[in-house]
């Protein structure tokens, strides 16, 4: 209710909501990202994949307003967002770094009270639709229970769901998550994903998720993106990116292809390593 | 929202009003944090109210308590003994409540934006450009009382913390807590070696300086206090200011970034507050170690990482320290008397050492 008031709620496929319009992304002197397009329609759930070092989470943060692009810009919604106002930009676009960590004794529900920061202000501060959206966010991420305990002293998936708590607090059309299963076991990893894709499909979220796991990557994105060497590769469904000559020319892997007995989406069966 | 404080309680997160009764264990636990942290409040301005009788009361002279209450209720004549009250131990008292409530709650910030448990305001070049301050003045210019001192100590302050912020904002990802540090502590070294120089060739400056740099509350007048009293009082409006700001860097900044907040504004707000807290304490006293390293630790161990409580109650403890330490000192040796700073030294390093012993340090 609350979370979504601002907004429609009923997604308008097709409309681009985050668009990358040749960008080129360095660190210093230090080429990453090279020249790069990328289109973000709304609703859509789109795996960022490739090799490490490919520039992918580099990609995220220009994404993201996090890094300023040396040439070429972010659309988001039509608008150059590096002239977007940093709070204008935070009730539309949420974000999550890999693994951020939440200082020592900070309980889960002042986490998630704190997502709420782009819609406060001096004159209009902790406000009851606040109240509302973070005790809804908790419930939704099933995480009321653990409220009021410490972040750093939950385990790792539930850590990652405080923190998916927060950005569902933040109340924002799209998401953008920096490899969001690192360091947890193959069961959490599938309890977040699976919490990504809820909030895709139930809450209507326009979704990027940079994720090494390509089977994973496969079963819940509706739209992969493979990057190399700070390039856009390829892009398409699951079935049109994940192919035996890809995983070749890209993570120099022999690989097969056959269809994931649970869901029929491409699953990769390494073979051996290429070179 | 009828008061601050109300106001304070009801921004802390879900468990106020409105929220529906399914929610209510967690509620439970959240006054219950609620209540320590009142009461840890309670207990500060109990504390603070207690130190500041002390150091009103007690002193190297022995001044009876009846004598001590009309000194500062009843006008009539001027004897000794008011005198010694009325201009000596109740402007000390102000300055030692002001000097200890800026370093209290500049060590807050200082810990918060360097996201070191180490961090203390001298981390972050403020002493050191004081202290130089106070050298040239001493050394170039023949400055020799604490009133003088103080708008070179300033000066110097000020002049740490600028060329801090602009040589740790200089790389790739502005002002970060890793770049901040290793510039505080590089500038700190550079200008520690530039008063040594001073201080070698010219031994009147060393004479004088000595005095400055153990840290006292003594020897200071009113006129002292009454000229640091715009700055603290900026440096405070400042710090509260940057609360929410430290709350949200204390995610990181890439998560603060996301939520909005304008990295570099908060640090700007956060490092001018620390320079005027900081710089017109270290002006008015010299360096005082010990205060703003130690009581946000302790602080923290019942406010937890909110910065809206932490800053405060560390300014409340930091004052009744100060006082205390100070009076310690007045008690300890007497006639004579010991300075705050040595005295500070003297309790705060064991007690540090305890607290890490006792691992109840909460990283910022």
């Amino acid at each position: 209710m609350t979370l979504d008031a601002a907004t429609p709620t009923l997604p308008r496929t097709g409309t681009v909501r985050l668009a990358a319009e040749s960008v080129s992304l360095a660190y210093d002197d230090r080429v990453v990202v090279r020249d790069l397009d990328l289109q973000l329609t709304d609703g859509s759930f789109t795996a960022i994949v490739g090799p490490n070092g490919c520039g992918k989470s580099t990609l995220l943060r220009a994404l993201g307003r996090l890094l300023r692009p040396v040439s070429g810009q972010v659309l988001l919604d039509g608008r150059a967002i590096a002239r977007t106002p940093t709070r204008e930009v935070a009730r539309v676009l949420g974000l999550l770094p890999q693994t951020p960590v939440a200082p020592e004794g900070l309980t889960v529900g002042d986490l998630v009270a704190r997502g709420r920061h782009p819609h406060q202000s001096w004159l209009r501060q902790w406000s009851r639709d606040d109240e509302a959206a973070v005790a809804e966010a908790l419930t939704w991420t099933d995480m009321a229970d653990l409220a009021n305990r410490p972040v750093d002293e939950l385990s790792g998936g539930q850590r990652q769901r405080a923190w998916i708590s927060m950005a569902l607090a933040q109340g924002t059309d799209l998401l953008l998550l920096d490899e969001p299963t690192t360091y947890l076991d193959l069961s959490h990893q599938i309890d977040v994903l699976e919490l990504v894709a809820r909030l895709h499909a139930e809450r209507g979220r326009t979704v990027v998720v940079v994720l090494h796991d390509l089977n994973l990557a496969a079963r819940y994105a509706q739209r992969l993106v493979a990057m190399d060497d700070g390039a856009l590769v390829t892009s398409g469904t699951p079935e049109e990116v994940l192919t035996e000559r890809l995983l070749a020319d890209v993570f120099d892997l022999e690989a097969r292809i056959v269809p994931d007995p649970v869901t029929g989406t491409p699953m990769v069966v390494p073979v051996r390593r290429l070179r | 929202m009828s008061s601050s404080t109300d106001a304070a309680l009801r921004r802390q997160g879900p468990g106020g009003l409105g929220v529906p009764d399914r929610l209510s264990p967690q509620r439970g636990g959240l006054l219950q944090r609620r209540r320590s942290r009142l009461l840890g409040l309670l207990l500060l301005l109990v504390l603070v109210v207690g130190a500041a009788t002390l150091s009103i009361a007690v002193g190297s002279r022995s001044i009876g308590l009846g004598a001590v209450w009309q000194a500062l209720t009843a006008p009539g004549v001027p004897t000794e003994e008011t005198v010694i009250i009325r201009e000596l131990r109740v402007p000390r008292t102000a300055l030692g409540l002001m000097v200890g409530l800026s370093l209290g709650i500049a060590g807050a910030l200082a810990q918060g934006h360097t996201r070191n448990p180490l961090g203390d305001p001298g981390l972050l070049g403020v002493t050191a450009g004081a202290s130089l301050g106070v050298v040239l003045a001493i050394h170039l210019l023949g400055v020799g009382t604490p009133g003088g001192y103080v708008w070179f100590a300033f000066a110097g302050a000020l002049l740490g913390t600028v060329l801090v912020f602009s040589l740790g904002s200089a790389g790739r990802g502005g002002a970060t807590p890793v770049t901040l540090a290793l510039a505080g502590a590089a500038l700190s070294a550079l200008f520690y070696a530039l008063v040594r120089a001073v201080l070698v060739s010219d031994t009147d400056s060393l004479d004088a300086f000595r005095f400055w740099v153990v840290g006292a509350l003594a020897g200071r007048g009113a006129d002292v206090a009454w000229q640091v009293v715009p700055f603290i009082a900026a440096g405070l409006v400042l710090a509260l200011v940057n609360a929410p700001a430290l709350d949200l860097l204390g995610l990181g900044e890439d998560v603060a970034r996301g939520l909005g907040q304008r990295v570099w504004l908060a640090r700007l707000v956060g490092l001018a507050a620390v320079t005027l807290l900081c710089g017109a304490a270290t002006a008015a006293c010299g360096p005082i170690a010990f205060v703003g390293l130690v009581v946000p630790h302790v602080v923290r161990a019942f406010t937890g990482p909110a910065h809206r409580w932490l800053i405060p109650c560390s300014g409340l403890l930091g004052a009744a320290l100060l006082l205390v330490a100070d009076v310690i000192g007045r008690v300890v040796v007497r006639p004579g008397e010991l300075q705050v700073g040595i005295v500070l030294a003297l309790i705060g390093a064991p007690f540090f050492i305890a607290l890490i012993r006792r691992r109840r340090l909460a990283t910022t």
